[in-house]
């Protein structure tokens, strides 16, 4: 199946595994994000997701069609947790089940890497030391219509350097 | 015609509300949108001169043409995974 939310619940990395497979995959790729107690040398104790979940649970849906479309699997599902997490919680996971084991890497790889690009998602860290900030996040990727655009995003949009940790 | 500004994240922060609605002229551009806010002062002047946008949860640049009853986001860069 091809499957993909975004949402506040704890996520279950062998419940999302347990929507892909099937008898004629000889593979099976699971990547999950995890929140890291450190960032450029700071401790830090959680992060905060914030997102606009309904434009998420659509862009996500689109990244996840795109990458089951170059794998030619259908076997694919996804999941992004907004709100409170801890140090080592998922904030995300993705599961991609392929015939042989180069488009299952391939897939989750698209996946997390356009997550980055376009979700609207942002977090903010809570350091130990009782600070927390917006991390610096980068442009949307995408150009109007929702196609994936090559290179840089255009001019009109925001320019942020990318700064510091990712998932 | 009217529309429906959402703001996440640091701009919410930094504006101060979550969303607002945006009287603007017929034929209206996201562009058109974003002077008007900023006219507005306070926490809008902030915002950033070309944030990028949503509208109707797609991603549209300063030359899309809005409609009565949009719901238009400004989109602080992303920082998902």
């Amino acid at each position: 199946m091809i499957w993909s939310d975004v949402a506040i619940d704890p996520i279950d990395p062998s419940a999302v595994l347990e929507r892909v497979g099937a008898p004629r995959d000889g593979a099976v790729a699971l990547f999950l994000g995890t929140v890291r107690d450190h960032n450029e040398g700071r401790p830090v104790g959680g992060m905060e997701y914030e997102g606009y979940a309904e434009m998420a649970r659509e862009q996500l849906a689109a990244i996840v069609a795109e990458a089951a479309s170059r794998a030619g699997t259908d076997r694919i599902a996804a999941v992004h947790r907004l709100g409170e997490l801890a140090v080592g919680e998922v904030s995300v996971a993705i599961a991609v089940s392929t015939p042989h084991r180069a488009e299952a890497f391939d897939a989750a790889r698209h996946v997390i890497e356009e997550i980055k690009r376009r979700l609207p998602v942002w977090k903010r860290e809570r350091y130990l030391d009782g600070a927390a900030e917006w991390l610096a996040g980068r442009a949307p990727g995408v150009e109007p219509g929702g196609g994936a655009a090559v290179g840089a995003p255009g001019g009109d949009i925001e320019a942020v350097r990318p700064r510091g940790r990712e998932g | 015609m009217e529309v429906t500004v959402l703001l996440f994240a640091a701009h919410r922060e930094r504006v101060g509300t979550a969303s607002t609605v945006a009287s603007l002229p017929d034929r209206a551009t996201v562009g058109t949108l974003l002077s008007e806010l900023r006219a507005r002062g306070g926490g809008w002047a902030d915002l950033p001169r070309s944030p990028a946008v949503a509208v109707n949860r797609s991603y549209a640049n300063v030359d899309s043409e809005l409609s009565d009853g949009d719901e238009v986001a400004l989109i602080p860069p992303v920082a998902g995974g």
